[in-house]
C-alpha cells in the first residue's frame, strides 16, 4: 500500500481522530451508545457511508459545479443512507427500531459531509474512499469505547450477556444507571478528551485567556 | 385541544429538549456557543427554520410520501415512504435557500444579522431531528407546528445558557488536557443534567 494511502486510512483513527480532535459528529456518538448492539450497528453504518459517500463524490468531483455542489453532496448521501435505513429494517427490525431517528441522521452527521467536503472534493476516488473509511474507524473506536463502558457498568451487560450478576438478580454488582442517561456521555466524552491530551499533549488548545501569574506584591519589609 | 398544544409545546422545549436530551445540532451547538451574540443569533434562527420545516415535511409526507397518500393523482396504491429521507433533507434546503433570498430582499436588516448561520442550518441535524420525530411520532399538522416551534426554541434555549456559561468559564483556571472541548462537555453535561428535573411535567 502506498504510504499516503496508509496515512489516509491510519491517520483519523488516533492522529487525527474525527470525534477528539476534529469535534464532528458527536449527535449520534452521545445519543447511541447507552448499549453496544446500536453501538456496533451505528459504527458499521457510518464507516460504509462515509466511505461510500467519498468514493463516489471523488468520481464525479470534477463535474460537480461548486455553486450546488453541497446539494450534489446530500443527495449522494441520503442515497447511501436510505439503503442502509431499508437494510436495517428488512434484516435487522429491532436495532432499527432502537435507532429510531438516528439512523436518518447520518445524512447530517457531520463526519460524512466533512470528509466529503474537505478531502473527497480534492482527491482521487481510492484515496478518498480509504479516508472516509479511515475516519469511520476513528468514529467506530470512540464509539465503541463509550458503548462498553457504558454497558458494563450501566446495565452489568455486554450485547444482552450478563457480565457482573446484579444485586436485584442476587449477585455483587449495583449498577450505575445513570451511565444509561444523557448526561453521562458528555461527562464520557469530556473526561475521554482529557485523557487523550494528557496522552498527546500537542492536541491541548491554546489559551485564549491566560491568567497572569501571581501579582499580588511582596510583603514590605 | 389547547391545553394539548401547550402540553407537547412544554414537552418539546424542556423535556425533550433536542440538545440536551437527545444530542441533536450537537457539532454547532459546541463550536457555535463561545460567544453569547453568535449564540442568539443561532439560536433564533434555528427556531425560525425549524418552525417552517416541520410542518413542510409533513404536508410532504401526508401528500406525497404516505401509503394511499397519491389518492388525489389517481395512484391510491403508491407507498413512496422509503424516499423520505431525501425529500426531507431536500425540502429543508431548499427552504433554507427560499428563506436566505426572502430575507435578503425584504427584511434585510434580520437576514445580516443571522448572517452565515442561515446556510449552515441545513447540515444541523437538530432540524432533520425534528422531521424524522415528527413522522415517527405522527403528528398532525397543527401539532408539527407547535413541535416545530417548541422544538426549536428549547435548542435556543440550550445553546444561549452554554453560551453564557462558556463566556464565563474563559476566566477560570482549567486544567491543561481539559481546556476548550473537555470543560465545555462536561458543562453540557451539568446542564443536561440540570433539564433531566423536568422530566415528569404534565399538563
Amino acid at each position: 500500500m502506498a504510504s499516503e494511502n496508509r496515512k489516509a486510512l491510519l491517520d483519523p483513527v488516533i492522529a487525527s481522530n474525527p470525534i477528539m480532535v476534529q469535534v464532528l459528529g458527536i449527535c449520534s456518538s452521545l445519543a447511541v451508545t447507552s448499549n453496544l448492539k446500536t453501538t456496533i450497528a451505528m459504527c458499521i453504518a457510518l464507516t460504509l457511508v462515509t466511505a461510500f459517500s467519498s468514493y463516489f463524490i471523488s468520481l464525479i468531483r470534477n463535474q460537480i459545479p461548486s455553486s450546488i455542489r453541497i446539494i450534489v453532496q446530500m443527495t449522494i448521501i441520503a442515497s447511501l443512507v436510505i439503503v442502509v435505513d431499508q437494510f436495517l429494517r428488512a434484516y435487522a427490525y429491532a436495532i432499527s427500531k432502537q435507532m429510531s431517528v438516528f439512523v436518518g441522521l447520518i445524512i447530517t452527521n457531520c463526519i460524512v459531509m466533512g470528509r466529503a467536503e474537505a478531502y473527497a472534493m480534492k482527491n482521487p476516488p481510492v484515496a478518498s474512499f480509504l479516508d472516509g473509511f479511515g475516519n469511520g474507524l476513528g468514529y467506530s473506536v470512540i464509539l465503541l469505547i463509550l458503548g462498553v463502558f457504558r454497558e458494563l457498568f450501566g446495565s452489568g451487560k455486554l450485547l444482552g450477556i450478563e457480565i457482573f450478576k446484579l444485586v436485584s438478580d442476587g449477585g455483587w454488582y449495583v449498577p450505575n444507571g445513570m451511565l444509561l442517561l444523557p448526561p453521562s456521555a458528555f461527562f464520557l466524552i469530556g473526561l475521554l478528551i482529557w485523557a487523550m491530551r494528557t496522552w498527546k499533549p500537542e492536541q491541548v488548545e491554546r489559551n485564549e485567556y491566560p491568567l497572569a501569574t501571581h501579582t499580588k506584591a511582596q510583603p514590605a519589609h | 385541544m389547547f391545553e394539548h398544544y401547550l402540553s407537547l409545546l412544554v414537552k418539546s422545549i424542556f423535556v425533550e429538549n433536542m440538545a440536551l436530551a437527545f444530542f441533536l445540532g450537537m457539532c454547532t451547538f459546541i463550536a457555535v456557543s463561545k460567544k453569547m451574540k453568535t449564540a442568539i443569533g443561532l439560536g433564533v434562527a434555528v427556531t425560525f427554520v425549524q418552525a417552517i420545516t416541520v410542518p413542510a415535511n409533513n404536508l410532504i409526507l401526508n401528500y406525497l410520501l404516505k401509503e394511499g397518500a397519491l389518492e388525489w393523482a389517481g395512484l391510491g396504491d403508491v407507498d413512496l415512504t422509503f424516499l423520505g429521507l431525501l425529500s426531507y433533507i431536500g425540502m429543508i434546503a431548499a427552504i433554507v435557500q427560499i428563506l436566505e433570498m426572502f430575507l435578503d430582499k425584504y427584511v434585510p436588516s434580520l437576514y445580516n444579522a443571522l448572517g452565515v448561520f442561515l446556510p449552515l442550518i441545513t447540515v444541523n441535524c437538530a432540524i432533520l431531528g425534528g422531521a424524522l420525530f415528527m413522522v415517527e411520532r405522527d403528528y398532525t399538522f397543527g401539532e408539527s407546528v407547535v413541535y416545530g416551534i417548541g422544538s426549536g426554541a428549547g435548542w435556543a434555549i440550550a445553546i444561549a445558557v452554554l453560551a453564557g456559561i462558556r463566556e464565563k468559564l474563559k476566566y477560570s483556571d482549567v486544567p491543561q488536557g481539559l481546556r476548550g472541548m473537555g470543560i465545555t462537555f462536561i458543562t453540557v453535561g451539568l446542564m443536561s443534567l440540570a433539564f433531566m428535573s423536568f422530566s415528569g411535567i404534565q399538563l
